[in-house]
C-alpha cells in the first residue's frame, strides 16, 4: 500500500552516514594537513588558548551576526527575499532578517525610493543603532534608475542616507546581492573600527 | 455582444436618460455614452438600478487630458453589468473649475478613484467626504498626469545634515532628459532598412 514497492528483506531507504571527502594524496580528510589548522590545533592543545587582536575579534563578531532590516520597496524586494531562502540562504553567514530597525545592523534599500517615502526611510535609518550599514540594492536605489527623471522619485537613496555597498542590476540577482553582502563583510573586516 | 446589439443598448440608455446623455458611440466592441457632468449621479443611479441594465460594478473612474480643448478633461467612468455580461464607458467633459458631483453615494467604491483623479488631474468632485490627495507626496504642487506638467516636476528631496531632516529643493538636473525613440516610425530618425541605402542613389 506504500507509494513505492518495497522489496521484502532489502535495507530501508535511508541516507548513508557521511564519509567526508578524503584527500587521495594523504588518505585523510581534505584540510587535515593545512598549516593554519595544524598551527591552531597545536596552539590549542599546547596552551589551551590562543591570542588574537581585539579588533579582529570584534569584526569577526560583527560580520558573523549582521541582522538586516527588511526595507523592501519594489520588485527588488523579491530578490532580497530570495537571498534569504534556502537556495542562497544568507543565514549561513549570520545574515538574518530582522523586522525592527532598533535591533538591526544593516538596511537593504531594495527598490524605488519615492519622495513620499524618503522621510520614512530616514526615520527608520535614524532608529538603527551604531554601527549601522546600508546596502543600496538595484538601479532605482542607486541612482533613480528607470525613474531618474520622474517627478516623484529620489535620484539615488544616497541623497537620504549614507550608503556602504551599491549592488547594480534591475533587479540584481540574488547572487549579486549575496556578493554585495560578502563585500560588506569584507569592508567591515577591512575598516575594523570600534567606533564608526 | 456584437456591435449592433451594443448600439441598440446605447440608444436605449441615451433615450432613457433624456437630457443627461447627449451621444453614444461603439468602437472596438466597446460602448461609450457621453453625458453631462452635472447630472452624473442621476446617470449612475439609472445605470445601476434599471432592472434591464444592472451596471452594479464600478470598475474605474479616471480622466483624460486634452489640453487643446475648451473643456480639457474627459472624466471617464467604467461600469460592469454582470447580468448583461457587458461593460460601459461613461464620458463627461469637464475643465479645471467644473464641479463634478461625486458618485460616492451611488458607488461607495468610487471613493479612492475620485481621490486619485483629483490628485493626478485636478478634477474637482463635490460632495466627496474626504477630498485629499491619494498618491503624490504630502504638500505636492500640481497635478502630474496633466499634459502640461513637466516630467521631472518642480522639487526634489535631500537629507540635510545641518537641519537633520529631509528637505525639498528646486529640481537641478546634471543632464536633461533625452528621448531615444529610434523604433517609432514617426518620431525616430529616418533609418533605411538594411540594404536600402545602396538603392537610394539610383532612384
Amino acid at each position: 500500500m506504500g507509494l513505492s514497492q518495497t522489496v521484502i528483506g532489502s535495507s530501508p531507504d535511508i541516507a548513508q552516514a557521511p564519509k567526508g571527502i578524503l584527500d587521495p594524496s594523504t588518505g585523510k580528510p581534505v584540510g587535515a594537513n593545512d598549516p593554519f589548522f595544524l598551527e591552531v590545533n597545536h596552539e590549542l592543545s599546547d596552551k589551551g588558548f590562543f591570542v588574537a587582536a581585539a579588533d579582529d575579534l570584534i569584526t569577526w563578531a560583527r560580520t558573523g551576526s549582521l541582522m538586516w532590516m527588511t526595507f523592501g520597496l519594489a520588485c527588488c524586494a523579491v530578490e532580497m527575499m530570495q537571498v534569504s531562502m534556502p537556495r542562497y540562504d544568507v543565514e549561513r553567514f549570520g545574515f538574518a532578517p530582522r523586522a525592527s530597525p532598533r535591533q538591526s545592523d544593516v538596511m537593504i534599500v531594495a527598490g524605488t525610493l519615492t519622495n513620499k517615502m524618503a522621510p520614512a526611510l530616514r526615520k527608520v535609518y535614524d532608529q538603527m543603532p551604531e554601527p549601522r550599514y546600508v546596502i543600496s540594492m538595484g538601479s532605482c536605489a542607486n541612482g533613480g534608475g528607470y525613474y531618474h527623471y520622474s517627478y516623484s522619485v529620489v535620484r539615488g537613496c544616497d541623497r537620504i542616507v549614507p550608503i556602504d555597498i551599491y549592488v547594480p542590476g534591475c533587479p540584481p540577482t540574488a547572487e549579486a546581492l549575496l556578493y554585495g553582502i560578502l563585500l560588506l563583510q569584507k569592508k567591515i573586516r577591512r575598516i575594523g573600527t570600534i567606533e564608526r | 455582444m456584437d456591435d449592433g446589439k451594443l448600439d441598440a443598448l446605447g440608444q436605449t440608455i441615451v433615450s432613457a436618460l433624456g437630457g443627461a446623455a447627449s451621444a453614444h458611440a461603439v468602437a472596438f466592441n466597446q460602448l461609450t455614452v457621453t453625458v453631462d457632468a452635472a447630472k452624473i449621479v442621476e446617470v449612475m443611479k439609472y445605470l445601476r438600478d434599471d432592472p434591464a441594465l444592472r451596471f452594479v460594478n464600478v470598475t474605474d473612474v479616471t480622466a483624460v487630458d486634452y489640453p487643446g480643448r475648451e473643456k480639457r478633461f474627459d472624466v471617464v467612468y467604467h461600469l460592469l453589468s454582470p447580468t448583461l455580461n457587458e461593460r460601459i464607458r461613461v464620458r463627461a467633459e469637464a475643465d479645471e473649475t467644473t464641479q463634478v458631483p461625486s458618485i460616492i453615494g451611488v458607488f461607495p467604491g468610487a471613493d479612492w478613484f475620485e481621490r486619485e483623479t483629483y490628485d493626478l488631474y485636478g478634477v474637482i468632485f463635490t460632495g466627496h467626504p474626504d477630498m485629499r490627495r491619494l498618491l503624490t507626496d504630502y504638500g505636492f504642487d500640481g497635478h502630474p498626469l496633466r499634459k502640461d506638467f513637466p516630467l521631472t516636476g518642480f522639487v526634489e528631496v535631500r537629507y540635510d545634515d545641518q537641519e537633520k531632516r529631509v528637505i525639498y529643493e528646486p529640481v537641478r538636473l546634471n543632464q536633461e532628459f533625452r528621448k531615444f525613440d529610434f523604433l517609432s516610425p514617426w518620431e525616430g530618425a529616418d533609418y533605411p532598412l538594411p540594404g536600402d541605402e545602396k538603392a537610394e542613389p539610383k532612384a
